[in-house]
């Protein structure tokens, strides 16, 4: 793997969606781990045939929702009951139907944000460079072509026999990517 | 794995009218379209101006431009002298501002109810419009977001609206539908504002990658945060805007609800309804899918989309529009048999007051632009006509606005003792106000149509990778 340092990996490009979950799946079951796919689109399936976990954000917009709604309710309960109470007419101060619709758009608001922030951090965004962007072609990876990179941290890796392994999934072009 | 040979040959002059078996068009796309056509015919709108834009669109800035100005100078003359310019008054204290205000957001539900709901429904159809559409929202929310601001009097406290520590010791009463209105309101544009820059991640991303000067490369560069469409960042990425439709289903029903409580929470005869939330939701919907005709019509046919926007897409949307009217049409059946049922003197008075009283004309007109006239959309040729179709939309949002100066004012003018019974008239400057509000959202809008992609892209691409599958027609 020492021969490797100054590679990122290697990347096999090809010209549809189909392709790439067939040579996704092929990768998987010849043992690569280390690897990511670029597609244009998002390929249904597409994570599952590379191995990839599921995704976290979910669970933290589960998390922030409820963060939030119980925060709005002792928000107002607070101001309107405990900072500044106001006594209508010997109406109860606690008048929780009256403190839902804010409940109800604080849980919406803190979710959606948890939605967005989430999703960029588990994303690692923004991240301005990174090494793939340098491999030939790679600017139609947002257009019509679909990448499959396998990566050089993978224990598997071998330079000249994961080439040969990219060249039987009949790729458009195979290249390397530099670090 | 299904075969597909890519033939730029086919048909991409071929007319696009391909019909489903109960008679309606049916084509999503034009046939023979690609990854790699998509992407130019949209993306080149913005990279190659010169190119794709029509000389129109700077007719259209210029109008935009000088509405825009009425709009500032409005303001200016507003703050100037205070809000005594209007022709607001003890008893109709809530104006044009209002009616304006109401009108506004409900324009701005029909971008959320196609991302969002539309989405949960599986309804590709939605694909090629919603991108517009949600622009379309956050112009129109921020235009009816002025509104209540320059009402308040002094518009630069506006901040005493927000919860905030603050050294006179008070908090907003969270018990005041008011109140619920900021957090509504300023929730659904950060929202859809969220749910917009979710969408446009991707799209961006391309125009980075295909930006033909480095100017252009770094400012998409930017905005794209350095997406490079991995399988790790879809998976994450669609999970999210799964989960954002889902977030924005329930908040776009709840926005002019609570809008709507504004009015049904105060004692008001004309107002004080338990019909009005669902009622003003339909509205909403309907006047949302007016608007969203009126821009996506003209821009289909001046940017020669009809390969992407189909009559397909102008019919659903006609039809969308034709199941809301009825249902406001219901609603003021409705308003109409309870103020008679429920034996209130002043029920009754406020009905027959409001379609025979000194505003009485306005009503009949209101019953004509929005419950006959949209009768037209029963017909299928009306439905994919652009042109038939355009006039209807106009009618239809002219029809909602004066549905909220009937509600707004009409009910205000006369209510309990007649000692107490005014008159309103707009001044110039409410009009001023109303049509420099038109001005900052076309401003908005045009600036939108020329800078952004507004067709999703990277969702058109999924809809050719579909059809290629066979899984849509």
């Amino acid at each position: 793997m020492n021969a490797n340092e100054n590679i990122y990996g290697l990347m096999a490009e090809f010209s549809d969606n189909e392709k790439i979950l067939v040579a996704a799946k092929s990768a998987y079951e010849h043992g690569f781990r280390k690897m990511d796919a670029f597609t244009p689109f998002p390929v249904e399936g597409l994570s599952q045939n590379l191995g990839q976990k599921k995704s976290f954000v979910p669970l933290i917009v589960l998390i922030a929702g409820i963060f939030g709604g119980l925060g709005g309710y002792f928000m107002e309960w607070y101001a309107n009951v405990v900072s500044y109470p106001m006594n209508v007419g010997g109406r109860p101060l606690n008048s929780w139907p009256m403190f839902i619709p804010i409940t109800f758009e604080l849980t919406i608001l803190s979710a959606a944000l948890a939605a967005i922030i989430g999703m960029l951090a588990l994303n690692k965004l923004p991240e301005p460079h990174h090494p793939v962007f340098d491999a030939p072609d790679f600017d139609r990876a947002s257009t019509d072509r679909f990448f499959l990179c396998i990566e050089a941290t993978d224990p598997k890796f071998d330079l000249e026999a994961t080439r040969k392994f990219l060249e039987t999934l009949n790729p458009e072009l195979i290249s390397e990517v530099a670090k | 794995m299904s075969e597909f040979v890519q033939s730029p040959a086919i048909a991409r002059d071929e007319p696009v009218n391909a019909i489903s078996p109960l008679g309606y068009p049916s084509q999503l796309i034009a046939p023979g379209e690609s990854f790699e056509s998509v992407t130019e015919e949209i993306g080149s709108i913005v990279l190659q101006p010169g190119a794709r834009q029509p000389k129109s669109w700077w007719f259209g800035a210029l109008v935009a431009f000088a509405l825009l100005m009425l709009f500032f100078f409005a303001i200016s003359y507003l703050l100037y002298r205070g809000v005594g310019i209007w022709g607001i008054n003890i008893p109709v204290a809530w104006g044009f501002a209002i009616v304006n205000f109401v009108w506004w957001i409900g324009i701005g539900h029909a971008g959320t109810f196609i991302s969002a709901i539309l989405l949960l429904l599986h309804q590709k159809w939605r694909t090629s419009i919603n991108r517009l559409t949600e622009a379309m929202t956050l112009f129109a929310v921020a235009c009816a977001g002025t509104f209540p601001l320059l009402h308040l009097g002094r518009p630069w406290v506006f901040f005493w609206l927000f919860p905030y520590p603050d050294t006179m010791g008070l908090w907003p009463q969270f018990r005041s539908p008011l109140v619920w209105d900021v957090f509504a309101v300023s929730t659904y544009f950060i929202v859809s504002l969220i749910f917009w820059y979710a969408g446009l991640i991707p799209d961006v991303a391309t125009l980075r990658d295909r930006a033909p000067s480095r100017v252009k490369k770094i400012i998409f560069g930017i905005l794209a945060l350095g997406w490079r469409g991995s399988a790790k960042h879809w998976q994450n990425h669609q999970s999210a805007y799964l989960l954002l439709a889902g977030l924005a289903t329930p908040l776009v029903l709840s926005v002019h609800s609570v809008v709507s409580l504004d009015f049904a929470v105060a004692m008001v005869p004309g107002w004080h309804s338990t019909i009005f939330p669902p009622y003003f939701v339909a509205g909403a919907i309907y006047s949302g899918f007016a608007m969203v005709l009126n821009i996506v019509i003209p821009i289909r046919k001046l940017y020669g989309l009809e390969n992407l926007i189909t009559e397909r897409h102008l019919n659903n949307m006609a039809v969308v529009m034709l199941a809301t009217g009825m249902m406001v049409a219901y609603g003021y059946i409705m308003e109409a048999f309870m103020s008679w049922y429920s034996g209130d003197i002043f029920e009754q008075y406020m009905m027959a007051n409001r379609a025979f009283g000194p505003y009485g004309w306005i009503f009949w007109a209101l019953m004509l632009m929005n419950v006959l006239i949209p009768q037209l959309l029963w017909v299928r040729r009306v439905r994919t006509h652009p042109l038939a179709l355009f006039f209807v939309a106009l009618v239809i949002n002219a029809g909602m606005w004066v549905e909220r100066f009937v509600i707004v004012v009409v009910s205000l003018h006369r209510d309990f003792t007649p000692s107490a019974w005014g008159m309103y008239r707009p001044t110039f400057w409410d009009w001023a106000t109303l049509f420099g509000s038109v001005g900052l959202f076309l401003t908005l809008m045009i600036l939108f149509v020329r800078f952004l992609p507004m067709i999703a892209i990277s969702e058109t691409r999924k809809i050719v990778a579909e059809r290629r599958e066979g899984k849509l027609s």
